[in-house]
């Protein structure tokens, strides 16, 4: 063969496989999003579900997904970018930093029903946290902290070398350069991978069958002390999310319409992970743009 | 002043077991422009960078002999390296501005060693854009980034961002190579200014920019310093057999 018909052919096999690939990916979220959005109305985002009778909501749900989201942001964030950093900036190539980094490979890849069920051991009864939005939260901190890390030593390691040694040129220390020089460049990327990782912890189910637990205690969605336990906000009451609630109600759901509010609650679930997606995008590039020319 | 800027007695540099500088003594004259030469891997660039202590980042670097600027040898592990390098300011071959406006690339080093008064800074911001030729072209749009100026621009710009922490010594791992032949001239013409004020240590592989703007030249080659003297001399009547192939163009 000629290396023309094999150029011809490699480029046709690639650009089928995106295709196909392509076509996976439409005619699933078309699939969910037809089967789901006609389910979608303010009463099934807000009223609570129902046991026996049809017409429930997801409310709650979509509640604890929210602030499970952001529980376990607040716990992974600072820890994530922490260890990133020393990663990329303070550990020295040795043994040791080789092994963390194996550690943190094979954590990352971790199936999630593993860590739920690590999490109930040791969160749960060990520390005797219960099931509660606390300790799924931290669950799931174990579960996305390796990609948190991950993330925050390769967008530092793609900051050019000659920036850092700018920062330090100037007399400056080692915490200034990389916080006033590396990270304003690395931020975007950061804070990019951090909301996608926030997608995949909103869509998170098996992790937490066994942490924040498959049911939600009647929340009283005017009392906002988080100390309260019918308070939306405490932390230490059991939560089940959305995906956690899709997974129930199509195992063991006993409400009439219980298909229909796997598949309402299915398409509230991929909007809200595609809007992650988009949201990081447009949020990486207005930081990036505000970093680097706004004082 | 005392005449001498700077000097180096013994100077190696080992990247793990590979010696990449051999015991170089040199001494830096006060504002003048010394020129490192010598073909690609001959160590200029190491030696250059051995002289504010930025080889320090580098894994596996290691540095014997001494470092005299100031009456301090600064390859004393005591030596306190954040006071040290905003004495000496340095200018790496790409552009590399932070992602910053032109306004802060500037004023970040001086607010940082603790100058905050407003006007000051922009005393300062105007000063150093006037002393690299930068402030006309960009004294409308100093909140921009300085990531959108030119090639050329940005490299003044970074050299401007070095002027601001009121350094004593500039080094420069060329500084020219990566820009178009204006820009280059610009540069050039920057550093017979400069000159009056600092004492510039200039890394190139540009012999006939060598010719032109440096005081004193060094020929380096496989990590020895074969011969150093004033310019004038090593291009007109070197006195080594490999300074003259190298300058004639016969290797390298």
């Amino acid at each position: 063969m000629s290396p023309r018909t094999v150029d011809r052919i490699a480029t046709g096999v690639i650009c089928a496989v995106a295709a196909l690939i392509m076509a996976v990916l439409v005619s699933l979220l078309g699939f969910l999003l037809f089967r789901g959005v006609r389910h979608i109305d303010f009463h099934f985002l807000t009223s609570v579900p129902q046991t026996i009778k049809a017409g429930g909501g997801i409310g709650p749900q979509l509640f604890n997904s929210l602030f499970l989201l952001v529980l376990t942001m607040i716990i992974t964030i600072p820890l994530g970018i922490g260890a990133g950093i020393y990663m990329s900036e303070y550990a020295k190539p040795n043994r040791l930093t080789g092994f963390i980094r194996l550690v943190v490979e094979v954590l990352s890849s971790f199936p999630s029903i593993v860590v739920g069920l690590f999490g109930l051991l040791v969160i749960v009864n060990t520390f005797g946290l219960g099931y509660s939005l606390l300790s799924g939260a931290l669950a799931l901190t174990v579960f996305n902290l390796p990609m948190m890390v991950r993330l925050t030593e390769q967008s530092l390691r793609s900051v050019p070398r000659e920036q850092k040694e700018a920062g330090l040129a100037l007399g400056m220390s080692q915490w200034k350069t990389i916080r006033s020089v590396m990270l304003p460049v690395a931020l975007p990327s950061i804070v990019t991978g951090t909301i996608l990782a926030a997608g995949r912890v909103f869509g998170e189910a098996a992790a937490l069958l066994f942490t924040a637990g498959m049911s939600s205690p009647r929340l009283d969605f005017t009392d906002w002390n988080p100390l309260h336990p019918a308070s939306p906000l405490n932390p230490m009451r059991p939560a089940e999310t959305l995906a956690v609630h899709i997974w129930k109600i199509n195992s063991e759901g006993l409400a009439p319409d219980a298909p229909q509010i796997a598949a309402g609650a299915s398409a509230v679930l991929v909007i809200m992970v595609l809007l992650f997606n988009l949201g990081a995008r447009w949020f990486g590039r207005v930081l990036y743009r505000k970093l680097t020319a706004g004082k | 002043m005392n005449e001498q800027a700077f000097y180096t007695k013994d100077l190696s540099v080992y990247y793990g077991e590979k010696q990449a500088v051999k015991k170089i003594s040199m001494d830096f004259p006060d504002r003048q422009v010394v020129a490192l030469i010598g073909p690609s891997g001959c160590g200029k660039s190491t030696f250059l960078r051995s002289l504010n202590r930025m080889n320090d980042l580098i894994a596996g670097c290691r540095i014997e002999g001494e470092v005299w600027i100031g009456g301090q040898n600064i390859c004393d592990p005591a030596t306190d390296v954040v006071s040290l390098r905003q004495k000496i300011g340095m200018v790496w071959q790409r552009p590399n501005p932070f992602h910053k406006s032109i306004y802060e690339n500037i004023a970040f080093g001086p607010r940082y060693h603790g100058i905050r008064g407003r006007k000051e800074l922009d005393r300062i911001v105007e000063d150093c854009l006037r002393k690299t030729a930068l402030w006309d072209e960009v004294k409308d749009r100093l909140d921009q980034s300085g990531l959108a100026l030119s090639g050329g621009q940005q490299q003044r710009l970074c050299i401007a961002r070095s002027l601001a922490v009121k350094p004593r010594i500039l080094l420069m791992d060329e500084p020219a190579s990566a820009l178009d032949p204006v820009s280059t001239a610009k540069i050039e013409e920057l550093i017979g200014e400069l000159k009056k004020e600092y004492s510039i240590v200039i890394v190139t592989h540009n012999m006939q920019q060598a010719a032109r703007i440096s005081d004193r030249t060094a020929f380096f080659f496989l990590g020895d310093l074969v011969e150093y003297d004033d310019t004038q001399k090593m291009f007109t009547n070197p006195s080594r057999k490999s300074t003259d192939d190298y300058l004639s163009g016969r290797f390298g």
